[in-house]
Parts: structure tokens; sequence; C-alpha cells
């Protein structure tokens, strides 16, 4: 296991390298030196780091298997849009940074709502009837978000269930979801908030909560007989990683003109969640490497368009066939030369 | 006369369902494992079925026969090259290779019949039977499907309670470790159970698309997350659960459909799903397991 | 038996109800008392009238075949299986409706049979989880950082280290529990109990696959945890050396009931006690 000072210096790199990358990727912006598509993939790029690294939360730190994390997402951009959109007509709010600001906020604790009332029932579950009915909320939610409309009119807003004949302006529009948004999503906001994503899942987990968290997921009924409430600990990742998610979605919806709410679906789910095992179950650095090159690397291979899904389903059941393999696991502790196993036992004997 | 064309209907669909849930829970109750692909191995039946009939002109029993072969390999392959390495591994790692399987199979068959849906013959030279002076028609497709899920059900029943891999299917979802002693072959045992499966998983294949012609590399997907539903719904490891929980799902999504709302029916199903797993967590006729600290 | 060291006898006196509790201890609420305890699993009465009275510094025995309820008894004493019949109270207080995770905060702590430890954490981070509810902090203290946070984590660090002296694992803070040698293992899942601050300290087989100088070295520290921490110990056990040499009061399993309740000697020397578990011993021994 890391001992306290890998832990550190692990944490320090990951900040150093991603703020160095982001202000030279800022230089470049300015010298206009990067190349378009790199340059408007900036922001998605941050959108889905955020999203791995929460989404690992819940299944590598929690250890529940969520299959509806892009529905946070879609949530958090459709409030986020919405009320983007009300500041500026409803109350004439021109400031760019600030109504991204709020809608992030927003589209973050709405999501982190949904979290929780999903959550409540949910995490009372286990394993793959947890995996499930994440995905059949997922499901209900884009199935829903597909059905609501919403206009602005004045400093009202409207809402719509099925009915699309609303006063003032349009913002959702049932199944063509948002249209012309005014995109107020900046990269400099998607850094801060891979930042701040960063902080909070990193903090929570060299934490007391977060060592919970672990215990819950590694030996469930050892941890309740030390006083620690299963359902609650896992409530805290769960919302956690919601809440993340929605500020995540807010930041990517502002980032699109036109956003459909069929979006966010199961697919998407599953992106993350190849982003997640790639980079490693429970490695928060790993994350942010897989969810970067994983959303740059299609575009620089597009020539394998057809054949990059297929790649990755392969990756996928090959990383999780050779990662739980018990002889690779053998060669990989011989390769690291874990300080636990060799030299304890000779402390014992001794 | 609208309500008994839904009852029928809904019938229907539910006995796909139901074909669709006993590949689920069968493989659940003996490897303990949601086999996600499951949804896929309809697919590519259905697929094979599609080329088989329009491309080599074969007759339509050879269709569904060569499907149901083929969909077996392909369940006994998937088993041993994916699953069968990670029986002790957790159940998350299985999941999401499970997951991987899914997606390989969907665009391994998106690169070999692309993603233009495809328009199922029909193979049966049958006609609409009409009922109270024409007022209900029952397509033929619809009498089959449920005609096949009760031989089906029946078929498995016996085999499960009469035949020697039956009983060591039982005994091998009931206590692997016991099993294995008792000088059961487990792993031939699991094998069948994943050939079962996927054959009947290329018959749900076919009667899915005889009733609803649109076939596309997606087409699995949903059904099988739905009919997973049904046999959780209906009880994991239940036989009778999965016919149960099949056609009650079924008619559940076609009254919701035309009662409630048409885009809200994929909502509606997942609702009952969740609505069951926390009032009812072992489902209709599921029996409750205990661990042992 | 005439090997290892003779320990005083605890002198045991009658306690307001059939039990006995060591002298010492009769000023003070037992700390455990069972009334007619049981469960039933669909007919099987697994457990069946269990009642007893624990004094607050007692060591107890637990003892009685395989299969004969011992492990039941301490999962439904920390509320793992609910008790479908009888009463239990800690210090008096009723433990009805309470959950595991009652317990733990009230006062019981537990090792297992096949050792429960975090396996993939270090020696340190599992004592820590023995100290959550003991030392503490909330979540957003954690992720901000706030000043309760360093000194919470300070405490827990130093907390760790003095437990873990106990029994000379100090400098092992940093190692993976799951590769820590089978004795030291069993050993840390006794440190992470007495991390909860328990009032009764639950043992299930300790000893299990000890050499006798481990047993004794365990013994020792049994009786030293007791001294120290002023804390109830029940074990369950089948090395009867461990058993006769530091129990104070034992209470023989059957198939579920009590057979026999008493000090060692009474123990020994009791013809059902024998027939139904010590078996030839005591002729060879004659």
């Amino acid at each position: 296991m890391k001992t306290k000072k890998s832990r550190l210096i692990t944490q320090a790199v990951t900040y150093g390298v991603l703020i160095l990358l982001f202000v030279i990727l800022t230089i470049m912006i300015n010298n206009k030196s990067i190349s378009r598509t790199l340059k408007g993939q900036l922001i998605p790029i941050c959108s889905w780091i955020v999203m791995a690294v929460s989404l690992n939360l819940v299944v590598g730190i929690s250890g529940e298997l969520s299959l509806g994390h892009a529905g946070f997402m879609g949530i958090g951009a459709f409030t986020g849009i919405i009320v983007s959109g009300w500041l500026l007509n409803g109350f004439q709010m021109e400031d760019p940074t600030l109504r991204l600001l709020l809608a992030i906020l927003a589209g973050g604790i709405i999501a982190g709502i949904a979290g929780m009332l999903i959550g409540i029932p949910v995490l009372r579950l286990r394993g793959d009837y947890l995996a499930i009915v994440t995905l059949a909320f997922g499901e209900i939610i884009k199935n829903v978000m597909n059905c609501v409309y919403v206009s602005v009119d004045g400093q009202t807003l409207n809402w719509g269930f099925l009915d699309g004949n609303l006063p003032g302006t349009l913002l959702l529009n049932g199944p063509m979801g948002a249209v012309k948004v005014k995109t107020i999503a900046t990269f400099t906001a998607g850094f801060i908030l891979v930042m701040f994503s960063l902080i909070v899942v990193l903090n929570l987990i060299n934490s007391r909560s977060g060592r919970a968290i672990m215990a819950a997921r590694d030996n469930r009924i050892a941890a309740e007989s030390m006083g620690i409430n299963i359902t609650k600990y896992k409530m805290m990742a769960f919302v956690t990683a919601s809440v993340l998610a929605g500020m995540a979605g807010a930041l990517y919806g502002l980032s699109m003109a036109t956003l459909l709410p069929t979006k966010f679906s199961f697919n998407e789910s599953i992106n993350v969640l190849v982003f997640v095992v790639l980079g490693g179950i429970g490695n928060i650095p790993g994350s942010i490497v897989s969810a970067a090159a994983l959303t740059i690397l299609p575009e620089k291979l597009r020539f394998l368009q057809n054949y990059r899904m297929l790649a990755y389903a392969i990756l996928l059941i090959l990383v999780m066939l050779l990662s739980n393999n018990p002889m690779v696991k053998m060669l990989v502790r011989k390769i690291f030369h874990r300080r636990g196993d060799d030299e304890s036992r000779e402390e014992m004997r001794a | 006369m609208v309500f008994l064309s839904n009852l029928v209907n809904g019938i229907s669909l539910g006995s796909i369902y139901a074909i669709i849930a006993l590949g689920y829970t069968m493989v659940y109750g003996i490897a303990k494992m949601l086999n996600f692909a499951h949804g896929d191995v309809i697919m590519v039946g259905a697929y094979i079925v599609f080329c088989a009939a329009q491309y080599w002109n074969l007759p339509p029993a050879v269709c569904i026969l060569l499907a149901m072969l083929v969909c077996t390999v392909l369940g006994i392959t998937i088993e041993k090259l994916a699953y069968k390495p990670l029986r002790q591994a957790t159940s998350l790692a299985v999941l999401i290779t499970a997951i991987g399987m899914s997606y390989l199979l969907q665009n391994t068959a998106l690169l070999i019949w692309g993603a233009n849906p495809k328009v199922f013959p029909s193979l049966f030279a049958l006609d609409t039977i009409r009922l109270f002076d024409g007022q209900l028609s029952i397509k033929p497709e619809t009498l089959i499907t449920i005609t096949a899920n009760i031989v089906i059900m029946t078929a498995l029943t016996l085999f499960i309670s009469k035949t020697k891999t039956g009983k060591a299917m039982r005994c091998v979802s009931e206590d692997r470790g016991a099993a294995e002693l008792m000088g059961i072959n487990v792993n031939r045992t699991i094998s069948v159970t994943f050939a079962i499966g996927s054959a009947l998983a290329a018959i749900a294949g076919f009667l899915l698309c005889s009733s609803y012609p649109m076939l596309m590399p997606t087409t699995g997907s949903m059904p099988g997350i739905k009919a997973f539903t049904a046999a959780v719904f209906g009880g994991i490891g239940s036989i009778p659960g999965a016919m149960l929980g099949g056609v009650l799902l079924g008619l559940i999504e076609i009254f919701g459909k035309a009662y409630i709302s048409t885009e809200l029916g994929d909502a509606i199903v997942f609702a009952v799903l969740i609505i069951v797993l926390l009032v009812r967590p072992t489902g209709l006729l599921g029996k409750p397991v205990r661990e042992k600290v | 038996m005439s090997e290892t060291k003779q320990r005083q006898q605890t002198p045991m006196v009658p306690y307001p109800s059939k039990s006995f509790v060591p002298e010492r201890d009769l000023g003070n609420i037992p700390v455990l008392e069972c009334n007619h305890l049981g469960i039933e699993f669909g007919g099987l009465k697994a457990v069946d009238d269990f009642s007893v009275i624990m004094g607050r510094t007692e060591i107890g025995g637990l003892i009685g075949p395989n299969g004969a309820g011992k492990t039941t008894i301490f999962n439904l004493l920390t509320k793992v299986y609910q008790p479908t019949h009888g009463t239990m109270m800690l210090e008096g207080k009723d433990m009805g409706g309470m959950t595991t995770v009652d317990v733990s905060k009230a006062g019981i702590a537990r090792t297992f049979q096949n050792i429960r430890l975090f396996n993939n954490m270090t020696v340190e981070e599992n004592v820590r989880i023995g100290l959550h509810n003991q030392i503490r902090y909330g979540m957003f203290n954690g992720i901000l950082r706030l000043p309760k946070y360093w000194k919470a984590e300070k405490e827990q660090h130093e907390k760790t280290l003095e437990l873990l002296s106990i029994f000379d694992m100090a400098g092992m803070a940093d190692e993976r529990a799951g590769s820590l040698p089978y004795g030291a293992q069993r050993r840390l899942e006794i440190v992470r109990a007495l991390a909860t601050s328990p009032k009764l300290l639950l043992l299930d087989e300790p000893a299990a696959g000890m050499n006798p100088h481990e047993t004794e070295e365990l013994m020792e520290n049994i009786i030293k945890i007791r001294d120290q921490f002023q804390i109830a110990i029940l074990l369950i056990e089948h090395d009867m050396n461990l058993v006769m040499g530091i129990c104070e009061d034992i209470c023989v399993l059957n198939f579920g009931k009590i057979i026999a309740k008493g000090t060692p000697a009474e123990i020994q020397a009791n013809p059902a006690v024998i027939e139904a578990y010590l078996g030839k011993r005591k002729e060879a021994e004659a």
C-alpha cells in the first residue's frame, strides 16, 4: 500500500503537471499555435476528466458500479443551460463569467439532489442489482428530459411536460433539447473545475470519511462491526460524484450551441466507465490521463473510426482479464517490489 | 377491442422477454453473474436468420436451427474466453467484462452488417387471423411467439427436473463447491447452461424480429436490459419466475405505452424494475439468501 | 494443564440472579446480561435459552464442540443476526432495537473466526478504522483540510501507534495488512477492535493457528489488556490451555444450549461437559 510520502508525491505531481499543462495550453491558445480541433476539445476534455474522476470515486473508491452516471451529467447540463438563459433573459445578467459560475453551481446542486434522491433507494441494493438500477435511473432521466419543455418569459420560468406551448423564449425544447445556447464556457473555467474536483476527491479519499468508504468497500461486515454506517458512506461517495458530474455537465452544456437529451445515454455512461477502467479502477490520476487520451485519440485516429468502439471493447475485456489474473498480479507485485511482503516476514521471525 | 389487442400484444412481447429472461436467470443462478452480452447474442441470432433467409435462401426451419447453432457456439465461447477466467474475481470485474463483451458483439455486427437497419423477412406464409368480425386481428407471428414460449417453458421445466444435466444445473446453482465434491463436472454444467441460454436467445431474436422487423446492431440491447428486468421481477434464478416476469413486463410496457404515454414507455418499465427491487428484492417468486458471517 | 502457570483463581460471587461475577465487579452493573436469548432459523434453534451475566472486568470463556452456536452468539451480540427470542442488555441498556453499527458505538467490539481485516489497507489504516467513532471529524473538515482535520489525524496516528505497541507492532504500521504473517494478522484484528474503546471485547478463536509459545504470549496480552483498559473480554476458544488458564467463568455450549456454566475447575469436573466435549482426556490424566 502507498506510504504517506509516496501519496503526497503523487498528488503534488498530479497538480503540478495539470497546472503546467494549463499554462502551456493557454500560451498556445494566445499564440494561436494550437490546432483548431484540439482547441475545440479542451472544454469537453475538462468535462470528461471530471466525469471520470467522479465515477472512479463511486466505482473505484466506493466499489459500486454505477451505469447511469451520464444521467447526472445531463441533469447538470440542462440545469446549467436553463439557469444561464434565465439569468440572461430574465435578469439581464450580461456578465458571462458570473452566469457560468452560477450555472455550474446550479448544475452541481440539482444533480446532487438527484443523486441523493436516487441514492436512497439504490444504495440499499448490492452488486449487480445496484448496477442495473443505476442503469434504469439513467434511462428514466434521459426519457424524462426528452419530454421537458422550459421557457423564460420576463423573470418567470415556465415548465411544460410533454407540452411545448409555452410563452416567452424557449430554452429547452423537449426532444430537440437546447437550441441557440450562448456558449459561455471557457477553458479556464474548465481547468478550475478539474482542479476543484481533484481537490475534493483526493482530499475526501485521504480523510476519515474516505477510509470509511474504502472500508465499506473492502469488507462490509467488518466495517459495520467497527461502527461504520455503510449506507451513509456509500451515499457520501455517490452524491459527491453526482454533484461533480452535474458541474461537468453544466460546463459541457454551455460549450455546445445545441444539445440533445439523448446525448446523455447509456453509451456515454459506458464511455466514462471505459475511461475509469483503462485508467485504473481506484486510480484517480489514471482517470485524468485516460479521459484526456481517449477523448483526443479518436479524433487523431479518425480513419479508424469504425474500429474505435471495437478496440475499446476488446481493450476493456483484456484489461479486466489481465488485472484479475493471479499470475499477472504476482508478476506486478514482484516488479514493483512491495515492501510489505518479504521484509516484514524477516522482522517477525527475528 | 383495443384492450384485447393490447392484451395479446402484451402477452406476445412478454413472451419474447420471457424467453430472453430464461437465459439471464439460468446463467445468474449458476454462475452468479449478469451476462450483459446476452441481449447481443439475440441480435446475432436475428442477423444469422436474416442472412440465411435473405442471402442464402434457406428454408425457415434451417435458418432458425443455424442461428441456434451459431449462438450456442458463441455463448459457450464467450463463457470460456471471458467469464471462466474471472470466476474468482469480484462481481464488479465480471460485470464490466460482460459489458465489454456486449460492446464487442455490437461493434462486430456493425462492421459486418453495417448500421443501416435491415428489414426482417416474414418467414410465415400464414394469414392474419381475424376475430370478432374483423375487429381484432392477430398476426401469425404473435401467436407463434406465445406458443413458442409455452413450449419452451414446459420443455425447460421438464429438462431441469427430470434429466441428469438438469439436476446438475440445480446443484451447481445451489452450492458449487458441494456439487464439485459430488463429482459433478462444474465446467461442463456451466457450459451447458450458457449453451441453452444462447440457443434460446437465437429463438428470441428470430421471434423479436418477426414481430418488430427492424434489425440493427443495437436491436438486442434494450430488449436484453428489459428482459433482465423481467428476470429480476420474477425472481432471479427461478424459471417460472422468468416466464411470469417476462409476460407481466410485456403487458406493463404495452399498456403503459397505450394508456400513459408512448415516449415514457421505457421509463415506465424501468420504474417498475426499481420499485420491485426496493419492495421485494428477491422478486415475485425468488427465495431470500442469507449471508454467512 | 500442569505445565502452564497456575493462575490465581478469581473469587466469583453470586450476582443477584443465578449467575456469578468476579468479586471486584460486584459494585458495578454487569457489562452484559442476556436473558433467554435465542435465534431460530425456520424451525432450527441455532441458539436456545442463552442466559449469562458478565462482570465489568471479567474474562469469560465460551466453549463447545464445532457447530454448537458459539459464533452465532457473537453474531447475536453484535446484531449481525437479530434474535428471535430473549433480551440482551449492555451495561443495563436494552439492546433491542440496535443495529450492528449501534452496538459498536455502544461498546461491543469483536474479532472474526476467519480474519476480516482490510487486506489492501496498511496496518495503521486498519487501526484508524477502529478509531473511526472515537476520533472524529466531518466530511467537509476533511475536504477543506480545516484545522480540525490536522489535529484529529495527528491524534489518530498517535493513538494508533500507542495501541499497536501493546503487541509490539508499532514498527509495522505501514505494512499492507494482507501481507502480514497469520499470527500478526490475528493480533492486528484485536488491536483494531480495541481501538473502538469497547466495554466488552469478543474474541473469536484468537489462538487459532498459534503454537504454544505464541499462545502463552496471547494469554498474557489478554490479561494485560483487561488490566490496562479495565474491560470485559469474552472468548470463543478450542485451546483448553488458554481457556482454563485465563477465563474466570466459562460457559459450555452444545447444540445451541448451555450445558454447563462455572469456573474452570467446576467445568473440568462436570460430567456432562466431559461427555460432550472433553472426551477421554480426564481418564488418561488419572
